[in-house]
Formats: C-alpha cells, sequence, structure tokens
C-alpha cells in the first residue's frame, strides 16, 4: 500500500515537469538538435511549419504504419539471410502467420508476442525489425495526441501540424535522450547490453544451462518508456536480465507512465487551462489507483481454499519474490493501465479479482495513463462522450473546451467504441466456439522448429491452459489485450497457431486504427470551430465533478458492453474460489 | 391560444391512445432506430410466443414478454402522441380562423369579390369593419382597428396603419372598425396561419442538430448491446459445455436482454421532450418556427435587450422639480404644470400629476380665449402653453436655451448643472421657461420595472451576458444599466450598431438573442441565433426572426431561454437516467439467467428465478416510460443557477438515482410476478 502511495507521488511530481517538456517539444521551441533535425526535414521533404488537415495527417499515419510493417514482415521472414544471428534462426522458426501478427504487433505499439523470443529472433530482427517499432510507433501515438490536443486547442483552423514533422521531433527530443539516460541506468542496476551469443555455463548443481544474453538495455528502456512491452525474453520483466532489482522495478513503472501523465499536463498547457489538464489527471489516477489497491487487496488476501491446508494465504503464484505481492499487483495494474503489456509476474496466476484488474484496465480501452499517446487520446475521446451525455443536463448543447458537440464528433467517437467492442466480443466468441471445420490446418503449433513436436489443439478453446470459467477468462484475456493494443498475456494461453496469430493481428489493427483514424476525424473538425468563452453557464470540464462523471462514464461504457462477459469469466471464478471451489 | 391547459386532458389522453396505435405503423417507427429494434424484438417474440402455442411450449412465459415488448412501443408512440396532442388541438382551432374567407379584391378603382384562395402576391384587397383580413399584407392606405384574438388570443384590438412599423396585418383577423386598403404580401398556402398551423401540428418538424447527434449516440449504444447480446450466445455455449449444465437462453430472452439494454427509456421519450418543448414556448404565446431555434435558445450566452418596455417601463415619469436660482419650486411646478395641461403623452400627464401631489396645484379656469396650447413640433423640439400673455415652454435644454436668447434671457449656469445632474441619474430633464425667464429642470425618471435587478442576477450566474439597448444618451443610458444591473449597454443604438454588436459577439463564440420589430430590425434579427420578432412588427421582421412573439412583449425573451435551456436538461437528465438504468438491469438478468450454469452467481443474484427476472426487467423498462411522460411533456424541474451547481445536482438526481431505482423496483415486480404464478 505504501509503495502504490509512494509510486504515485513521484508520479505526481513528474508529471508537470514532464508536460512542460512535452509542449516545448511539440509547440517547437525546443531547437537544440536542430542539426539532426533540419538534414531529416529535408530527407522527407517537409517543412517544420507545415499544417496537415486531419485527412493529410491520417494518410501521413498510416502509410508510415503500412509501409513499416510491411517492412517489418518481409525483415522477420528473411531474418535467416540477415547479419547478427548467432544462433541461425529462419524463416521456419518465423512463419507467415508469426510474422504477419509480430509485426501487426509492433507497428501497433501492441508487443503482443506470439513467438519466444529466445528461440525465434535473431538479433537483428530484434533490434531492426522489432526495437525500430518500438520507437516509431511510439512517436505514431505521441504524434495523433498531440494533433488532437492542437484540434481542440485550436480556433477556426484547418490544420493540425505536421506529422512528419511531430514524428520526428517526438523521436529526437523526446525517446532519444530519455532513452539514452535510462539505458545507462538499466546496465548500471545489472541488464546486459552485448551482442556475444547466449553462454553456457554449468551450474552449481552441474547442470549445463544456456544463458541467454543481448543488447537488452536499449530494448528494454524504449519497451518501457514507448509503452509497448514486447520483452527481449520470454519472461519479460520478470526475468532477472530484463528487471533485476526492486530498484530497476521502481524505475520501470516510472517510466511507463511518466510520459502518458506528462501529456495530460501538456493538454492543460496548449488548451490555456492547466486544471483541464488536471481533470484528465484525476480521473486517470482515480481509476489507476483504485485498480492497484483492489488487485493488491485480492493478491494479499489470496485464495481462501488454501487456508484449510495452513498455507500462506497471500496469493505468491507466478510472482517473482524480488517484488513481492505489492510490487507484482502494481506492476500488473501500471502495465495494463498503459497498454504497455510487460509483466513482471503471471497475471493467469492472480487470484480471480486480481486477475480481473488488469482485463477491466484494458477493457476500458486502455485511457487510465494508456499507451504513449494513445492513452490521452483515448481518454479525451470519453470526455466528449461524458460531456455529451451528461452536458444536456446543464442546459446548453454540450462542448468540450468551447467547442460544441456535434453529430460529427459522436459518430467518430461511437465508431471508435464499436470497433473495440466489435473486435474483442466478437473474436472471443469465435475463440469459445468448440467446433471448428478444418481445426488441424489452421489451430496446431508447430513445435517441430523448436524441437519439439507438433501440437494440434482441435477447437480454438483448446489453447487454453485451463478449463471451466478461467479458460473464457484467458480467451477473452487474449482478444482484449490485442485489441487494446496492450499486449500483455494472460500467459495461460498458447497463440502461436495460425487462426490465433491472424485473428489477433487483426484484432490489433483494428484496436489502432479504428480509434486513430476517428481521433483525427475529430481532431480536424474541432479544429475548425470557434471557441466560446467559459461563463457560469458552461459545463465546467476542469472540477472534481468532471473528473468523477468522467470516471463514472469510462467504468459504466466498459461494464455495459463487457459485464456478461465479465460475469461468465473473472467474476464467476472469484464467486467459484471464495464459495470454496 | 393562450390557454393553459392541464397535461393530462381525457380527450387529449383519448386521441394519443389511439395514435400509439397508428403510429406502430414501421414505417413511423424506422425512423426512431431504438424503438425500431424494439419492435423487432416484438415480432420475433410474437412469433415464439405463437410456435410455443403451437408446440405447447412455455407459452406463458413468450406470451408475456411479447405483450410487454409491445407495450414497450406503444407507451413511448404514446407519449410521443400526448406531446403532439395539445398542438394538434391548437391547429384544428385555428383552421376555423381560415373557414373559407371572401376577399373584395380592388382591380383599378372596382372592387370584386374572389375567394381568399385565389389572391396571389401584389393583389391589393380593401377590408371593412367587420370583414375578415383574407391574406397576410400590408396596410398601404388607412388606419382601423383589428382584432386579432384568432391568433394571439389577445381580445384586446390593436391599431393598424399604413406606413410604419405597425402595418403588417395577418389574414385570419378581423377588421373592427373603419376601412383600410391591404397589399397582399403572400401566395396562398404560404400564409402566417398556415405556418401557424404547420408549426403547432408539428406536421414538418425536422430533427435538431442536438437531437440527431443524440440519436447518433443512442444507436450507437443500441450497437454495442448488440453485439453484446448476439455473442452472449457462444459465450454461453462455452460456459454451459465446460460446467456441464443449465442451457442457452432462448431467442426470446436475448430479445428481451436487449430490449431492457438498449437506451428505450430516452429512446422512446426523445421526440416527445423535444415536441413538448416547442409546445411549452406556444403556451407562452410565443410561435418558434423550428425546433433549432429552441434549442439555441438555451445555448444563448448575449441577451440584447430593449429598454423600453423590457427593462423599464414603458413611460418616463416626472419624479422631481429642480427651480432655478430664485425661483421658488412652486412656481417652477405650476409652469410646467400649466405647459403640460394639453400633453397628451404620458411625460406630461406626470407633471400634471405630480405638480398636484406635491404641492397640490389645481387646474386652472382657463379663459378659451387667452389661451393657446403650443404643441410639440419636431422643428422646436418644445411644447408649452401661451397664457394670459405669458410665453411658458418646456423641452430639451438646448432648444429651450435657443426659446430664452431669441427672448433677451440667459440660461443660469446652475439650471445647465442642474440638468446635467439629472442626465447622469439615468433621467431626462425638461428645462421650463417663461419667456426669457428660466424657471428650471424637471426631472423624467426612467422607471426599472420591479424584480428585474434579480432576474438579471440569475441571468448572470448561469453565464447569460444581458446587454440594454436605448435610445438614449450614453450618460442616461449608463445610469440606467447600472440600476437595472445589466452587463453592458448600447447607447443611441442604430440598427446597424446591434447588427455589428452581435456579428461582435458571434465572432467570440457566443450565441446571441433578441427582440425587434421595426423593419430596420430585421438584419440583426436574421444575424442573432435566436431572434424574437414582436408580432405587432413590420412583415420584414417577423420573417427575419425566427420566432414571433405573439403577445409583443419583450421580456419573453428571458422566458424563452429559459424554455430553451429547460428542453436541453430534460433530454440530457433522461440519456443519463436511462445510461445508468442499464447497469441495474444488467444485474437483475445477468445472474439470473446462468444461475442454472454456475450455482455460484445465486449470491449476485436478488430475484425470484430466471424467468422472472428476465420478466421483471422487461416489465420496469417499458412502465418506466409511462411513468416519465409527464417529467418529457413538463420538463424537469428548473431554477437559474451556475452550471456547476446544475450539473452537481442532476448527476446526483438522474445518474445516481437512476442506478439505484431500479432495484427495488425489479424486486416488486419479480414478487408480484411470483406471487400472481405468472413466472
Amino acid at each position: 500500500m505504501i509503495q502504490i502511495v509512494a509510486y504515485f507521488l513521484i508520479l505526481l511530481v513528474l508529471t508537470k515537469p514532464m508536460g512542460i517538456y512535452l509542449t516545448k517539444v511539440f509547440d517547437g521551441s525546443f531547437r537544440w538538435l536542430s542539426l539532426v533535425e533540419k538534414p531529416l526535414y529535408a530527407l522527407l521533404g517537409v517543412k517544420k511549419d507545415d499544417d496537415q488537415t486531419w485527412r493529410q495527417y491520417a494518410v501521413g499515419v498510416l502509410a508510415f504504419s503500412a509501409v513499416s510493417m510491411v517492412a517489418t514482415y518481409a525483415l522477420l521472414r528473411l531474418q535467416g539471410m540477415l547479419p547478427l544471428n548467432p544462433q541461425g534462426f529462419g524463416s521456419s522458426q518465423m512463419p507467415a502467420h508469426l510474422a504477419f501478427n509480430t509485426a501487426a504487433s509492433f507497428t501497433t505499439n501492441t508487443n503482443w508476442q506470439s513467438y519466444v523470443p529466445e528461440t525465434t529472433l535473431s538479433y537483428f530482427s530484434n533490434m531492426v525489425a522489432l526495437a525500430i517499432h518500438n520507437w516509431a510507433s511510439a512517436a505514431v501515438g505521441l504524434a495523433v495526441a498531440v494533433a488532437l490536443v492542437r484540434g481542440l486547442s485550436r480556433r477556426s483552423a484547418s490544420g493540425l501540424g505536421s506529422f512528419w514533422v511531430d514524428m520526428v521531433r517526438g523521436t529526437l527530443y523526446v525517446f532519444l535522450p530519455m532513452c539514452l539516460v535510462g539505458a545507462f541506468v538499466y546496465v548500471a542496476s545489472g541488464v546486459p547490453q552485448t551482442f556475444e551469443a547466449p553462454k553456457s555455463i554449468m551450474t552449481l548443481e552441474g547442470v549445463k544451462q544456456t544463458i541467454a544474453l543481448g543488447p537488452v538495455a536499449s530494448q528494454e528502456i524504449i519497451k518501457q518508456l514507448g509503452t509497448n512491452g514486447g520483452g527481449f525474453f520470454n519472461a519479460n520483466s520478470a526475468h532477472p536480465f530484463e528487471n533485476p532489482t526492486p530498484f530497476a522495478d521502481i524505475f520501470t513503472k516510472l517510466l511507463i507512465f511518466v510520459i502518458p501523465a506528462g501529456l495530460t499536463y501538456m493538454f492543460g498547457r496548449m488548451v490555456g487551462n492547466v486544471r483541464q489538464g488536471w481533470a484528465v489527471f484525476a480521473a486517470m489516477s482515480l481509476l489507476f489507483l483504485t485498480g492497484a489497491m483492489v488487485c493488491n487487496s485480492a493478491e494479499q488476501a489470496g485464495n481462501p481454499a488454501f487456508a484449510k491446508y495452513g498455507v500462506e494465504r497471500a496469493n505468491m503464484e507466478g510472482k517473482e519474490t524480488r517484488f513481492g505481492i505489492a510490487g507484482s499487483a502494481l506492476f500488473a495494474t501500471i502495465t495494463t493501465d498503459a497498454s504497455c503489456g510487460a509483466v513482471n509476474s503471471m497475471h493467469d496466476s492472480f487470484t480471480p479479482l486480481g486477475g480481473l484488474v488488469p482485463l477491466f484496465n484494458i477493457l476500458t480501452g486502455e485511457v487510465i495513463f494508456g499507451g504513449v499517446g494513445a492513452g490521452l487520446y483515448g481518454m479525451l475521446i470519453f470526455a466528449i462522450l461524458a460531456v455529451f451525455i451528461a452536458g444536456l443536463m446543464v442546459g446548453r448543447t454540450p462542448e468540450y473546451l468551447g467547442k460544441k458537440i456535434g453529430r460529427f464528433e459522436v459518430q467518430m467517437a461511437m465508431v471508435a467504441v464499436l470497433a473495440m467492442a466489435a473486435s474483442i466480443l466478437f473474436m472471443s466468441a469465435i475463440g469459445s466456439v468448440k467446433q471448428f471445420p478444418k481445426e488441424a490446418a489452421i489451430n496446431t503449433l508447430q513445435g517441430s522448429v523448436y524441437g519439439g513436436a507438433d501440437t494440434g489443439y482441435g477447437p480454438m478453446t483448446g489453447n487454453t491452459n485451463n478449463p471451466g470459467a478461467h479458460g473464457f477468462s484467458e480467451i477473452l484475456y487474449a482478444f482484449t489485450s490485442a485489441t487494446g493494443n496492450n499486449g500483455s498475456a494472460f500467459a495461460g494461453i498458447t497463440a502461436n497457431t495460425p487462426i490465433y496469430n491472424y485473428m489477433l493481428g487483426f484484432a490489433m489493427m483494428i484496436g489502432r486504427f479504428f480509434v486513430i483514424l476517428p481521433v483525427l476525424a475529430i481532431a480536424g473538425n474541432m479544429a475548425r470551430k470557434k471557441i466560446a468563452p467559459a461563463s457560469a453557464g458552461t459545463f465546467p470540464t476542469d472540477s472534481a465533478t468532471f473528473s468523477f462523471l468522467l470516471v463514472g462514464v469510462v467504468l459504466i461504457v466498459g461494464a455495459l458492453t463487457f459485464f456478461p462477459a465479465l460475469a461468465l469469466g473473472p467474476v464467476v471464478e472469484h464467486l467459484q474460489m471464495t464459495g470454496g471451489r | 391560444m393562450a390557454k393553459s391547459t392541464s397535461l393530462f386532458q381525457p380527450e387529449l389522453v383519448k386521441r394519443a391512445l389511439k395514435d400509439a396505435f397508428v403510429k406502430l405503423n414501421p414505417k413511423l417507427v424506422a425512423k426512431n432506430p431504438v424503438m425500431f429494434v424494439v419492435l423487432a424484438g416484438s415480432v420475433v417474440t410474437t412469433f415464439f410466443f405463437i410456435r410455443d402455442l403451437v408446440n405447447h411450449g412455455d407459452a406463458l412465459f413468450s406470451g408475456q414478454l411479447a405483450i410487454w415488448l409491445w407495450f414497450t412501443v406503444v407507451f413511448a408512440n404514446f407519449a410521443e402522441a400526448m406531446a403532439e396532442g395539445r398542438g394538434k388541438a391548437q391547429a384544428d382551432s385555428l383552421r376555423k380562423a381560415r373557414t373559407t374567407m371572401v376577399a373584395r379584391r380592388l382591380v383599378g378603382n372596382k372592387e370584386e369579390s374572389v375567394p381568399a384562395p385565389a389572391l396571389a402576391k401584389g393583389d391589393l384587397v380593401v377590408c371593412e369593419a367587420g370583414d375578415a383580413i383574407p391574406a397576410d399584407g400590408e396596410v398601404i392606405e388607412g388606419i382601423a382597428s383589428v382584432d386579432e384574438s384568432a391568433i394571439t388570443g389577445e381580445s384586446a384590438p390593436v391599431i393598424r396603419e399604413s406606413g410604419g412599423d405597425r402595418s403588417a396585418v395577418t389574414g385570419g383577423t378581423k377588421v373592427l372598425s373603419d376601412r383600410i386598403v391591404i397589399r397582399v404580401t403572400q401566395d396562398p398556402g404560404n400564409s402566417f396561419l398556415d405556418r401557424m398551423i404547420a408549426l403547432v401540428e408539428g406536421a414538418k418538424r425536422q430533427k435538431t442538430p442536438n437531437e440527431i447527434a443524440l440519436s447518433i449516440l443512442l444507436s450507437g449504444l443500441t450497437l454495442v448491446f448488440l453485439f453484446a447480446t448476439v455473442t452472449l450466445l457462444p459465450f454461453a455455449q462455452y460456459a454451459i459445455d465446460q460446467a456441464g449444465k443449465g442451457s442457452v437462453p432462448s431467442i426470446p430472452v436475448l430479445a428481451a436482454l436487449l430490449v431492457c439494454l438498449i437506451p428505450t427509456t430516452i429512446g422512446g421519450l426523445l421526440s416527445a421532450i423535444g415536441i413538448a418543448g416547442m409546445d411549452r414556448v406556444m403556451q407562452r404565446n410565443v410561435l418558434a418556427m423550428s425546433g433549432r431555434a429552441v434549442e439555441a435558445a438555451g445555448d444563448v450566452s448575449t441577451l440584447l435587450l430593449d429598454k423600453t418596455g423590457t427593462i423599464t417601463l414603458g413611460n418616463r415619469q416626472a419624479s422631481a422639480f429642480h427651480p432655478a436660482p430664485g425661483v421658488e419650486e412652486h412656481e417652477l411646478a405650476e409652469a410646467a404644470q400649466l405647459s403640460s395641461l394639453a400633453d397628451e403623452t404620458p411625460e406630461g400627464r406626470s407633471i400634471v400629476v405630480l405638480a398636484k401631489e406635491l404641492f397640490n396645484v389645481r387646474e386652472h379656469d382657463m379663459d378659451h380665449h387667452q389661451t393657446e396650447f403650443v404643441p410639440f413640433t419636431a422643428q422646436t423640439r418644445m411644447s408649452g402653453i401661451n397664457y394670459g400673455g405669458r410665453q411658458i415652454r418646456k423641452g430639451a435644454t438646448e432648444s429651450v436655451r435657443q426659446f430664452v436668447e431669441d427672448n433677451g434671457g440667459r440660461v443660469p449656469d446652475a439650471v445647465i448643472e442642474a440638468a446635467q445632474r439629472v442626465a447622469k441619474e439615468g433621467s431626462t430633464p425638461l428645462v421650463v421657461a417663461d419667456g426669457p425667464r428660466i424657471l428650471g429642470v424637471v426631472q423624467l425618471k426612467d422607471i426599472v420595472k420591479g424584480g428585474m435587478k434579480d432576474r438579471f442576477q440569475q441571468m448572470r450566474e448561469m453565464g447569460i451576458k444581458t446587454v440594454m439597448i436605448t435610445g438614449d444618451n450614453p450618460l442616461t443610458a449608463a445610469a440606467i444599466a447600472a440600476e437595472a444591473g445589466v452587463d453592458d449597454f448600447i447607447a443611441e443604438a442604430t440598427p446597424e450598431m446591434k447588427l455589428s454588436y452581435i456579428r461582435q459577439e458571434q465572432a467570440g463564440g457566443r450565441l446571441v438573442a433578441m427582440t425587434g420589430d421595426g423593419t430596420n430590425d430585421a438584419p440583426a434579427l436574421a444575424q442573432a441565433d435566436v431572434g424574437v420578432a414582436m408580432n405587432t412588427g413590420t412583415q420584414a421582421a417577423k420573417e427575419a426572426g425566427n420566432m414571433v412573439d405573439l403577445d409583443s412583449n419583450p421580456t419573453k425573451l428571458i422566458e424563452v431561454v429559459e424554455i430553451g435551456k429547460q428542453l436541453l436538461m430534460t433530454r440530457g437528465a433522461l440519456t443519463t437516467f436511462s445510461i445508468a438504468n442499464d447497469v441495474a438491469k444488467y444485474f437483475a438478468i445477468i445472474p439470473a439467467m446462468f444461475i442454472v450454469t454456475y450455482p455460484e452467481l445465486s449470491r449476485l443474484n436478488f430475484l425470484s428465478n430466471p424467468k422472472s427476472a428476465v420478466l421483471a426487467a422487461v416489465i420496469f423498462n417499458a412502465l418506466i416510460i409511462i411513468a416519465l411522460i409527464p417529467l418529457a411533456l413538463r420538463g424537469v424541474a428548473y431554477r437559474p443557477m451556475s452550471a456547476a451547481k446544475v450539473l452537481r445536482r442532476n448527476l446526483v438526481l438522474y445518474g445516481l438515482v437512476g442506478v439505484i431505482i431500479p432495484f427495488p423496483f425489479i424486486w416488486l415486480i419479480d414478487k408480484a410476478l411470483v406471487l400472481l404464478h405468472l413466472a
């Protein structure tokens, strides 16, 4: 509990300076890297004052994502012919469906890992094909958020700024310096950074063991800062080389939230009223703290069924002793709030209620601080919906930040909500169907390429590790994590089969682009509007009331959409467990 | 037509009940996506009911579901029909006024009788005492008193004369005296009366922008719930396979679940709220040309109010005498009284009254041979009396100074100062002179209407800026503005100044409302977001505005704004309530639905059995529509206060209560159903 509060206080302190820094990056007042900046603009053929309409901006986002996704796909498939491949991995470890899934996953900032990194990816694939996206996908998210904020703050304007300039500035001024510093911190706390091949050693027990190595620190820092979450090792942040010490653990948690939190302050500054930013921050904090507390207390309480065996009740299963329960519960809450998806424990082994928190966090649409940029723009969509639903109650047609919310904004916001709901619900529905035609072809894990045997799972429900309601939770979590662009796994499901890889890949793309496009459309339409000055008669969106309303709308929209699904998964599990089954 | 009627008159209810069934026509229901889904659900459930009857299934259950789903649609239709009812009744009475009229058309100098519908724009018609005015037009010759009660409900006749701002006449009204010649300004079918009938009837009612946006939100939510309900089938199948017991929810149950979840409360009442809002405006005798105008009224943040008639009583009244040095106040009063004896203006009369009150100055016996009244003319800008060799005059300072100096006198500085002091207090100074001698100043005071200051304070709390418009000089205007408590004023206002003020406010993102009557107000009325034209005003003004006040009472603007706000609040309150309700309905249905599959869910279940749970939720869902009809028609309780306070209050009232209230009611219905062996 103290750990949660302490963590939050540090975050609170960091929010304002981070926000001011981000504001200066995106209003163009930082110049100290113009030596690098100018040639880059020349290369891209853009000018620093370019002003794109939302359509042009969206074309930029889509073109960039499409090209980089295709490139990643190609690099992954061709990794056998490329350098930095001491283990000699080829395309057999990376079949088409897995390459598609992985390319989609990293392009969309999801970093869902269907593959096992140590036995699938060459260093080159890791550092170039994937790590590039750790930077780029985060920068895209940041750019879209900035574009939305510009749309909300400008009056009677047609443009949202330039996507290319925002990408360059976000990468150069935000990620590059922070990563440089952060990587050294990681190295200092014991994270390896090397191109050497894995080492074989004799353990104390006299067993030969392979110790996987690699350029971990450089990947680790952007994985957290960019809320990517794709680990260098399969065990992700539970692995001692990714997250060696409790200090590294806290540092990691701060890295995940610092940019999303700072963005709320930047938002307030850019719209000319920092209270607006703090109101959004407060709503996010309330959801975050509640989630962390619930998750922590559920894990501390553990499973009552163990009590009669005289076992310590607190649920340590799937947790690292160096982080403990609070550290793991907090990490799980943060990583799912923030669409990061890095894990330092097995969410699958959480108690039902403890596991419900991460799941519900993602179901809210990743708006509790959320992914870099994605959290802010997602939350602002909810703010628009909240204002629209309740705003009428003050006796004026709804407006947010002085801009009227009309049919177009509502339409676009609903597109985003519907796309999320449809993707999660319908894909989970397919995933829970018992019989499928041609199951063998579409749902077999090619274990042979890793030296094991192929495993045919039959129906998609066969991929779950557990039966009953928990199995359903695993399926629901997988599609929720993909659609929410989170990428964390309940880790209770085998997803490296053609059907899962394709479906999850599409889920990630729907969750990314069917939100970004409506967001940009709203930004473009809002930018054109006039700003009505606030008065005593306008709906106050910079107050505590609004923060609570926003929390309420996030919860209710999430709950109303997914209540039946949740009721049949984690809720039943919880009742079963506490009921003594 | 300004009869305030109670909401549920038997004949209105009877008519609405009939209409509620007529409106089951799928084409009509399709306009409302939410209710269309309910209709589809009703049809599907009815099909399963028939199947159950044939196959000896549980027809009691599916039959009840079907009935309540049908009721849901009918109740929503009933709400809309009730809202339309009053308008329709009014339209009927207006149609009577339009009964076949015969017009006396002038062709050259000859008159000919033609039926009114045959009149075209530009025709000249004659109307004499007793004639009905056959079409909308403009008086081009003569003056007449006209009975406009058919339209305004006001029985006192009004004067209509050629030229000026009182030249417009409306078809369907009646000339009571004299003879006028009217030029027809509207083609038949497009007359004010026709438009009025269409408006009150709601025949051409279009969804307002906010209504459209809200419908989109509601349709979107409906889709979300459709997804949630449809995917429940495979989810349930999985659960049953895993648990090895229970059964998949049937199609009628899923249809019922869907209907419970989609926002039927607001979906069913949305159009009723809009119509009722228009109707409330109409009850105040204001004719809104579109629902959009009423909606805009709620958004108004700047009110332009004419000083005269709105902020002050129409007339200035004498309040004090300020004698010149060496003059007795009594003498000044007497002279002022003399000069005003023939002055029939309210100001003149008030001088006589004040002189009598203060000094008991009696009316003089006047020898008519020696008395000559000097009326006010635009040239002299004075009025007065020549009486017994005295030349008494009163008028504006400049005019009287001219008069005195022409007679060899001089105006003392003290009088000029007194006049300025009076002006600074917001009053009008009238200087009184007797030949070359200045007697002093009469103070004519503008009387600010009682209660206006509080009203403007309320407006300020609601975030509305009030601006006074007056022809007075800036000094006077400032004083009255301060006394009345308005936020701003435009002195020596011209129509151009009004227009540019409106534009300037709008450029700052504010919505502006104003009233106007003259032709020269037309551009400003058209520019304003809410332009209320006075019915006494010119045709041009009436066409430029988007509302017409049949009572021609400028204070009405404030009421219109309040109605607009109330309309939007009602819409928001019911939307919030409707969505909040869903939480409770989920909790009622879902645990009960899967209790066989997962017995652990019984800890969340508070209802008797799966069937009673579904039925109770559906019944609650239908009845809540009926229960909320009065709220939808009357509008939520409205008190002027700041948005922050309103929001907190309404969030608790409709949000929080909306989450809680269904629980006890669904529980009660569930118990009743079990008691009656219906489920």
